[in-house]
């Protein structure tokens, strides 16, 4: 356990030394400008878009941060050769890739707090706490689901398209559903049953990001402890089988 | 390089990946299939802000949005679709659509032939308004949707003024040499009061014949509507001859 909390350590130290902070906190300054020229422009219901831009951009712009600094944290790390060093030590794998587990979602907490402490002035508090926590464990995942991948694929730019383009699927999945079930295409045709059978497959396998961190709960007022709840299990689960996939693809490399 | 055999992976990594995986699953079949709600559809965001979403491509984004539109109030588990649409924001989502791509006919051809046909006049009447209100906008293109929305105003709304009027704006604005000559001699059948199933069938015949329709999947969108206009069709004549017999066999 000591290993694990000393590699979370290190893994949170080095987020704090390559200016991450100042990367969040300007993204964050210049994303609240923009929601304020929004609050300018909009002719009815300011306070409303201005907080429902600042939420919908600040969940994009926490994401796409988290998974780059993951990405490229993993990436120099193999460069430096200091994934082969820590490893040559008596450390298990295991060890290591939940120590960075723990760090990088160390990190994303931090996130998904700067961005949460953004939204504070902007919306009502306990719907921005509910906001603020499904957006911890979405940034969590995202991190779960960038170091699997970089593990994986060892390259940033691979890595970085697999982790958006599996955020943008998860978050789609949902609609995607809906499109494919319409009962105005014909059901009966072997083509509209094959993807309809694909998309319900894919969804099994997909947490229903859809369901995450609703700016709804902000301007609406309409989160519940309920639908937080479901989303941690969410979280716990999908986290559980990343690190299972994740530590899988480590042990069977040949570093 | 190779990758180190699969024994060396400990059994308990094995065991959480796939207790993990069978507690996803397990979960997401738990979880209820995501449904569309009739009063859920909102207000369409105003052209401007949506140009700056589309990020210089409308095209793709109108496509994006007539699907999103299209998936409400039609998914399993809802009875009567369309029928608590809010029909002043279908026709908004429609307007924003085609501001997007006025070339595309999708949005048309809902407002006629989806969200027209549901069994509400006031409804109908808006969605053939707006298919009339657009056709001279691009008549070249939506000829077939105002001749649909002529057909529907004669057998579905019963007006044959209405119909007449939109005939007769198809024969003022179809002037182009590409669009077929019997087009605009559509007041011709709603005279002689053929028939929806007879009217129907020269029109999407005369629709055929001219190769206007060339999508597929479209082709067979009007074919199955045509066999369901014929199935309605039988089962009234069917219910017209019911009581006759049974007054016979009283007599």
């Amino acid at each position: 356990m000591s290993k694990v909390l000393a590699i979370a350590q290190y893994t949170l130290h080095e987020a704090l030394r390559t200016r991450l902070t100042w990367m969040v906190v300007g993204a964050l300054a210049a994303l609240a400008l923009g929601s304020v020229f929004v609050a300018q422009v909009a002719i009815t219901e300011t306070a409303r878009m201005q907080a429902g831009f600042l939420a919908a951009t600040g969940r994009m712009a926490a994401v796409f941060l988290v998974c780059l600094h993951v990405a490229s944290s993993m990436v120099r790390e193999f460069n430096d050769k200091g994934t082969e060093l820590l490893l040559s030590l008596d450390l298990p794998r295991a060890s290591y890739y939940l120590g960075k587990l723990v760090g990088f979602s160390a990190v994303a907490l931090g996130v998904a707090l700067a961005t949460t402490a953004a939204l504070a002035w902007f919306a009502p508090h306990q719907g921005v706490l509910l906001w603020g926590l499904s957006l911890a464990c979405e940034l969590v995942l995202v991190a779960a689901v960038t170091l699997f991948c970089v593990i994986t694929f060892a390259q940033i730019m691979p890595a970085v398209s697999f982790v958006l383009a599996f955020y943008l699927l998860a978050r789609s999945i949902a609609a995607i559903q809906l499109i494919t079930g319409s009962q105005l295409l014909n059901p009966h045709t072997l083509t509209h049953r094959l993807s309809t059978w694909l998309i319900d497959g894919l969804a099994l396998l997909l947490p229903d990001l859809a369901r995450f961190t609703q700016t709804a709960w902000l301007v609406n007022d309409t989160g519940s402890a309920m639908t937080l709840g479901m989303i941690a299990g969410q979280t716990l689960i999908y986290g559980a089988v990343l690190t299972g996939a994740g530590l899988f693809d480590l042990y069977r490399k040949n570093l | 390089m190779a990758e180190r055999r699969l024994s060396i992976v400990p059994t308990a990594v094995v065991a959480l990946l796939v207790l993990a995986l069978a507690a996803q699953l397990s979960l997401r079949l738990l979880q209820p299939r995501p449904s569309a709600s009739a009063r859920a559809l909102p207000t369409p965001p105003s052209p401007a802000a949506l140009r700056v979403t589309s990020l210089g491509d409308p095209i793709a984004l109108a496509q994006v949005l007539t699907l999103y539109l299209q998936a409400f109030d039609n998914q399993p588990g809802i009875s009567i679709p369309f029928k608590d649409l809010d029909y002043g924001q279908v026709e908004r989502w429609l307007t924003r659509i085609l501001d997007l791509d006025p070339i595309g006919q999708y949005p048309l051809m809902l407002a006629s032939q989806v969200y027209g046909q549901v069994p509400d006049p006031a409804k109908q009447r808006q969605m053939l308004a707006f298919v009339s209100r657009q056709f001279p906008l691009d008549p070249k293109r939506r000829w077939p949707w105002m001749g649909h929305a002529a057909i529907m105003a004669r057998h579905r709304l019963h007006d044959t003024g209405l119909a007449l009027q939109y005939a007769r704006t198809l024969r003022e604005y179809a002037t182009d040499p590409s669009i077929p000559s019997w087009v605009r001699q559509l007041e011709l059948p709603i005279y002689e009061d053929l028939g929806e199933l007879r009217a129907a069938k020269i029109f999407l015949g005369g629709l055929l014949d001219s190769g206007a329709i060339t999508d597929p999947h479209e082709l067979r969108f009007l074919i199955d509507r045509l066999k369901q206009l014929e199935d309605a069709e039988k089962s009234s004549a069917a219910s017209r001859t019911r009581p006759t017999g049974s007054a016979a066999g009283k007599q």
